[in-house]
Order: C-alpha cells, then sequence, then structure tokens
C-alpha cells in the first residue's frame, strides 16, 4: 500500500487550489502521465473507464434541461465530479458489492448499473424508481447526510461475518459522503464503528469545496478531512478526484485490502462542484466563479483522460461524437420507459411502511381511495395539488 | 432443540430466555450494545456471549446513533440484529437513525430493503434511578413511521413478544420495565418453537364491565392494584395490558369501551403527546357515542422525571391516582 499516506501537509498556495496539495494523481490535468506505470495497460480497459465516466457526465447535463422542461424535480448537480463518482465505483465489483452513494450519487448508481430510467423516476420521486433490482446492492438515494456510513459499516460487518463463516472473500461496502458530511456525528460513528470492527468497507469523501454555499474551511480547522483517518486508525488516502484512473487505482486497492480482512480505508477526494448545489441553486449568491472557471476549463475530468487518451491515437473526435449520440439514444430510449411508468396510486404510500399493514393503515388507504378515484400522473410532480 | 420446560423467571430472565433461544434458532442473530459481552448491566445477556460467541454477541463503541445505525446495516445485509440501548433515556442520539433511517428503507425501495431488526431498552422508573435512567419514549417512537412498539408486563409476554419481535419483518422498538425486571415472576413456556405472543394482540388482564383502564409495561401491575381496590368497592375495573401500541389492537379496546363506556388511560412518560394522547383521539373517534364520560389520562408530570429522590413517587403513577380516575369517570 504505497499509495497509501496520512502526511498533512500544509496547502501549497501556488496550486489553483491549495486542496490538492500532496494528493495522489495519475494523470495531471493537461493529461501528461504523472505514474505512467500505473496506468492500464489495456487500450479497452481505459476506453471502458472514459466512455462509463462520460455517460455519466452527459447525462448529468441532459438531466438539467430535463428539470427545466419540468420532467424531474429538484436535482443535485454532480457534473465535474464524475471521475470521483465512476472512478470509485470501477474498482466494485458489481452487482456483488455494495455501495451507498449520497444524495448527489447519480454519477454512482450509473456506473454501478442503475438505469438511467430508474434515476429519472428516482427523481420524479415515482415510486417505481426505487423498486431496486434485488440482485443488486446498491442502496438508494436519500436526503439525509452521513447516515449511511453507518450503515455500511454495519453492511460490511455482516459480509465479514458471512465471508467467515463461508470460508470466502466478503463482499465490500464502498460509502460516500460530502466535505460537508464530515462535520455530522454520524461521520465519526461510521469510521468509528468501521475500524473498531475492522470490517471490509471503503469511505470516499467527495471533497467538492462547498456545502451548498460552505466552502471547506469553514467546515473543519484540519488541514485535511483526509487526517481524520488516523483519529481512528485507518488508513487515508488524499487522491486527485477529478483524475479517473487514480480514484479507480486508490480505490481498487482499498477494496483489495478490504476483501483481504485487512480493514476499512479512508478516501479523500479532491473535486469541486462547478455546477449549482441543485437545479433551484444560484452560486453568483455566495461564491467568486473565477474559481470554479478554473476547475471547470483546467481540470475537467473527462477532457484530461480525453486528451491522453488522443495523444495516444485510442481516441478520435469522431468517436466522441458518435458517443454522445449513443448515450443520447439510450437516454430517449430511457425516458420513454420513465414516461411509460404507471400512474401513481396514492393508497400504496402505506404498502411499503411495513410488509403487513396495521389495520387502521388498511382503513387510511380505503380512505385515500375514496379521495382519489382515478390514478395521478406520473409526470405531475405535485399530485397533492391536483387532488 | 424442541425441549419445552416450563419454568418460573424473573422478567430479565425471561428476556435472557428469549435471546437465548432466538440466538440458537437462527445463526442470522446478532446481539450487541454497551456492555452486552459481559452480560449487560441488567444481566439480559448474562452468559450470551460465552454460549455463542463474540461474533455474535458483543460490545460496541459507546455511541447508540452507532448501534443503531450500525443495526441497520447488518439488517440490510441479512443479519437479524437485536441492539440493546442501555437505558431508553439514551436512544435520543439514536434517534436520528431512528427517525430518518429505521421505518423509512422499506419505502425507500419499495421492499428491495427491510430492516428486520430489533430495539430493546430498559424503560420507565420505580427504582430510583440517576437523571435519564427513568425515561419512557415510548410515544416518540411511536410517533415515527415504520417502526413497531412493544411493551411486555409479565415474564410470559417479554419472552414470547421479544421472540415475536426478532422474527418481525420490519424494526421493532421493544421496551422494558426496569421496574418489572426483577420484581415480577412467572411461568415461562421455554425452548425453540414455543412461547411466542403475536404482536398487536391486546391482553385482558383483569375483565370487568364498569370501566376500561388501558396501560402497558411498567403500569399494568399498578392498575392491577387499583382495579383490586376499586373490586372492594363493588367496581367492576377491565384493566387491559396492550403489549403493543403499533399495531394496536383497537378491535379489543373498542369492544371493551363500547361495553364499559369508560375509559382510563395509564402511563409513566409525560402526559402533553404521551401515547395516551393517540388512544384518546381513537376512542373518541370510533367510539365516542358509547362513552358516558370524558376519556382521563393518568400519566407523567409535564416535566423531566425525576432523578434518584422521593419525588420520583409523586411523578410516576401510582394505584392510588389510578383509582381516583376510576372513580372520577364513574362519578362523571
Amino acid at each position: 500500500m504505497t499509495t497509501l499516506h496520512t502526511d498533512p501537509q500544509l496547502p501549497d498556495p501556488r496550486l489553483p487550489d491549495p486542496r490538492l496539495t500532496g494528493t495522489f494523481c495519475i494523470l495531471e490535468a493537461d493529461g501528461t502521465p504523472r505514474q505512467p506505470v500505473l496506468i492500464p495497460k489495456d487500450p479497452s480497459t481505459l476506453l471502458r473507464m472514459y466512455r462509463a465516466m462520460r455517460r455519466a457526465r452527459i447525462f448529468d447535463e441532459r438531466a438539467l434541461v430535463l428539470q427545466r422542461q419540468g420532467r424531474l424535480g429538484v436535482y443535485p448537480l454532480f457534473g465535474g465530479m464524475e471521475a470521483t463518482q465512476v472512478g470509485a465505483v470501477l474498482a466494485l465489483h458489481t452487482p456483488h458489492d455494495w455501495l451507498a452513494p449520497t444524495y448527489r450519487g447519480t454519477g454512482c448508481a450509473l456506473a454501478y448499473g442503475l438505469p438511467m430510467h430508474k434515476v429519472i423516476l428516482s427523481w420524479r420521486a415515482h415510486p417505481d424508481g426505487s423498486r431496486l433490482d434485488p440482485d443488486s446492492h446498491l442502496l438508494p438515494f436519500y436526503t439525509p447526510i452521513a447516515n449511511q456510513l453507518p450503515h455500511a459499516t454495519g453492511i460490511a460487518l455482516a459480509e465479514k461475518r458471512l465471508a467467515q463463516r463461508e470460508g470466502r472473500e466478503p463482499r465490500v461496502a464502498l460509502a460516500f459522503v460530502g466535505d460537508g458530511g464530515t462535520s455530522e456525528g454520524d461521520f465519526h460513528v461510521g469510521l468509528n464503528f468501521a475500524a473498531v470492527f475492522k470490517v471490509p468497507a471503503i469511505f470516499v469523501i467527495e471533497n467538492n469545496g462547498w456545502a451548498i454555499s460552505t466552502p471547506t474551511s469553514s467546515q473543519t480547522a484540519a488541514t485535511t478531512l483526509a487526517s481524520r483517518g488516523e483519529g481512528y486508525g485507518m488508513p487515508a488516502v488524499r487522491v486527485d478526484g477529478n483524475d479517473l484512473l487514480a480514484m479507480r487505482h486508490v480505490t481498487a486497492e482499498a477494496v483489495t485490502r478490504a476483501r483481504r480482512g485487512e480493514g476499512p480505508t479512508l478516501i479523500e477526494a479532491i473535486t469541486y462542484r462547478v455546477l449549482p448545489h441543485t437545479s433551484s441553486d444560484d452560486p453568483a449568491r455566495y461564491r467568486d466563479s473565477a474559481e470554479a472557471d478554473e476547475w471547470r476549463e483546467n481540470r475537467d475530468p473527462g477532457m484530461r483522460l480525453r486528451t491522453y487518451l488522443t495523444g495516444r491515437g485510442l481516441w478520435s473526435d469522431a468517436q466522441e461524437e458518435t458517443m454522445i449520440s449513443a448515450v443520447d439514444a439510450e437516454l430517449q430510449r430511457e425516458l420513454e420507459l420513465a414516461d411509460a411508468a404507471p400512474g401513481i396510486r396514492p393508497w400504496e404510500l402505506l404498502e411499503h411502511v411495513f410488509e403487513t399493514p396495521t389495520p387502521e393503515m388498511r382503513e387510511q388507504q380505503d380512505e385515500l381511495r375514496a379521495l382519489h378515484s382515478g390514478d395521478l400522473h406520473p409526470g405531475d410532480l405535485h399530485p397533492g395539488v391536483r387532488a | 432443540m424442541t425441549a419445552v420446560a416450563v419454568k418460573t423467571m424473573t422478567m430479565v430472565q425471561a428476556v435472557q430466555d428469549a435471546l437465548a433461544t432466538a440466538l440458537t434458532a437462527d445463526d442470522r442473530v446478532m446481539l450487541f450494545g454497551q456492555d452486552v459481552g459481559m452480560g449487560g448491566v441488567f444481566r439480559a445477556s448474562d452468559g450470551l456471549r460465552e454460549r455463542f460467541g463474540e461474533e455474535r454477541v458483543f460490545d460496541t463503541p459507546l455511541s447508540e446513533a452507532g448501534i443503531v445505525g450500525m443495526g441497520i446495516g447488518l439488517a440490510l445485509a441479512g443479519m437479524r440484529p437485536v441492539a440493546e440501548i442501555q437505558f431508553a433515556g439514551f436512544l435520543y442520539p439514536a434517534l436520528e437513525q431512528m427517525g430518518v433511517q429505521l421505518g423509512r428503507y422499506r419505502q425507500r425501495s419499495q421492499g428491495r430493503y427491510t430492516v428486520p431488526m430489533v430495539i430493546r431498552a430498559p424503560y420507565g422508573g420505580g427504582i430510583h434511578s440517576p437523571e435519564l435512567h427513568s425515561e419512557s419514549p415510548e410515544g416518540l417512537v411511536a410517533a415515527l413511521p415504520g417502526i413497531k412498539v412493544v411493551v411486555p408486563s409479565t415474564p410470559a409476554d417479554a419472552r414470547g413478544l421479544l421472540l415475536s419481535a426478532i422474527e418481525d419483518p420490519d424494526p421493532v422498538m421493544f421496551f422494558e420495565s426496569i421496574k418489572l425486571y426483577r420484581s415480577v415472576r412467572g411461568t415461562v413456556d421455554g425452548g425453540v418453537g414455543t412461547g411466542a405472543v403475536p404482536l398487536g394482540k391486546a391482553r385482558i388482564a383483569r375483565p370487568g364491565s364498569d370501566c376500561t383502564v388501558l396501560c402497558y409495561g411498567g403500569m399494568v401491575e399498578v392498575c392491577l392494584t387499583a382495579a383490586q381496590a376499586a373490586a372492594e368497592a363493588g367496581i367492576e375495573v377491565e384493566v387491559i395490558d396492550l403489549r403493543s401500541l403499533v399495531p394496536l389492537d383497537l378491535e379489543t379496546i373498542g369492544e371493551s369501551v363500547t361495553r364499559t363506556g369508560r375509559v382510563v388511560i395509564v402511563h409513566e412518560a409525560a402526559r402533553r403527546m404521551g401515547f395516551g394522547a393517540e388512544l384518546s383521539a381513537q376512542i373518541a373517534e370510533r367510539f365516542l357515542p358509547s362513552l358516558h364520560a370524558p376519556i382521563l389520562r393518568v400519566a407523567g408530570w409535564d416535566a423531566p422525571y425525576p432523578p434518584f429522590t422521593s419525588e420520583e413517587a409523586a411523578y410516576r403513577p401510582d394505584a392510588r391516582r389510578v383509582a381516583l380516575a376510576i372513580r372520577k369517570v364513574l362519578d362523571f
């Protein structure tokens, strides 16, 4: 584990963003290899990874358009952070391993294998969006911050016990949290329990610089968030989160440690939320656009890998165009699937609270049936208003 | 393991017996919490780590949020976690996980993920404990969607309801009266596969025709004492031990209330927004035409539960206060 370290280094003011000080990186921001030996040899592997990352980003860009058209509810954007999300998830064995994304984790879920129409339905708050594949181990998106870290720890403890009983390697659990989320009690709880029970879990902090309008410097007085690892007795590593290859490499090492029974790892991915917090947010109210522009123009994760691939003759503008068209065609098909989802039957609200609704809940279902004679349309984001 | 042994046990022994029975019957069952490994402060897990191994019966770091949060994860991955919160007053740090996670996973995933988890906590007063060691937060938990709430009052029910709670496909909060842990003894069916008591079925602890007293957990013996005193004055009180608050046995409640026309509700938790408020509203909504008197609540006062002192006797409902309320609804 040569790449894992916990050395806090003083921020280097010469860097475009001092948070990048001492981060692990394979490809420089301009696509130059810093650690050529760590670049996957097989071109098809590189291209598969690049396509997965670009597909997520293209989805995110289209999602904002859909939201503006009223075809999606409030949507938390992740564009610009796709290397962090996709890179880490590419290190998993899906759908065998567990993934706990944040609410901003659409890129994670797409890379894991959640079909686009499920993502669309999720952000339409249609129940079919959360009807997850029973064979996958992807947790649903949810709003509360950092709660998924103790869950990932519990899942990983269960997997450790099952693996011990069955004499095999465990499934691992990969959980995400934002820089703001590290201030929550459950960040501490999840990581402390994980280290004490030495579970096969990987925790990724998506340090994108902002918790809505609060900068990371207002979340912590510590030089780095990775330094928390030492306090838990857990190895930690800081990564350039816009370097897909670095994210995948570091996460894969953590997955290997986890499978071998060596315990959890903390990964701090330095990235930037170049976009608004959600489709309803306006960052001009609280930050200077220069920093976001710098990240958008000079540190874009897609451009970094594309420049490298193009330089090696593995990728062309024509291939890029073909890929974009293919993602758009996929999105079109998936949108049609989402639009074809059945109407919402309000009494189903009480269907999945308990396995068997209580008699009182049955009565409430009857009340709802009487109030709503017909189905509500899936495109109606505020069914209550129409009722 | 089908041996059936009828034994006389205290309530805490019955809890321990249920835990041992569940650990024997199902290797997915795991027990954990603060000091659970050494047997727990009330000895509910006495000897279980030695018997079932530290991989299934173990201590956790001191964090209720972590105990419940990690338990949710264990359940998501297919285990049957049984978490102990050392005292119900210590539930507050876990309330975030309970309110925003525990009861929501099933709906959030449309049934893909379920959390068949039990959280046990000693609750209530009566033993002159320090601050926060006598709390009754059952109403708080019952207000959260997706969580069942169970409160036994006898050793047989403690064992039988706990077995059902552990087998239940949904999260169950299981409150055990501290006062009753060692003060009551009763006969209990032992062995795997016997003695389970279904959730959602109330028990008529004493039949009567003049007034219905609704209670649960540590208040049942108090109400039975009051009912005995009333009987000596010629008043026949029906004492209903609810056993579970969620689901609530409105059928048994309705049958009794429509017959007696008079209702007294008793709990240790503070009156305002206590579970009695829900019971009272349910009865008023459904059975008002049958009532001959206002529904009265005998409960803790709207003040924090007092630590240690003799003020506890003034705070915790006793048979005298219950008897006064019975008299009041009969005289209306």
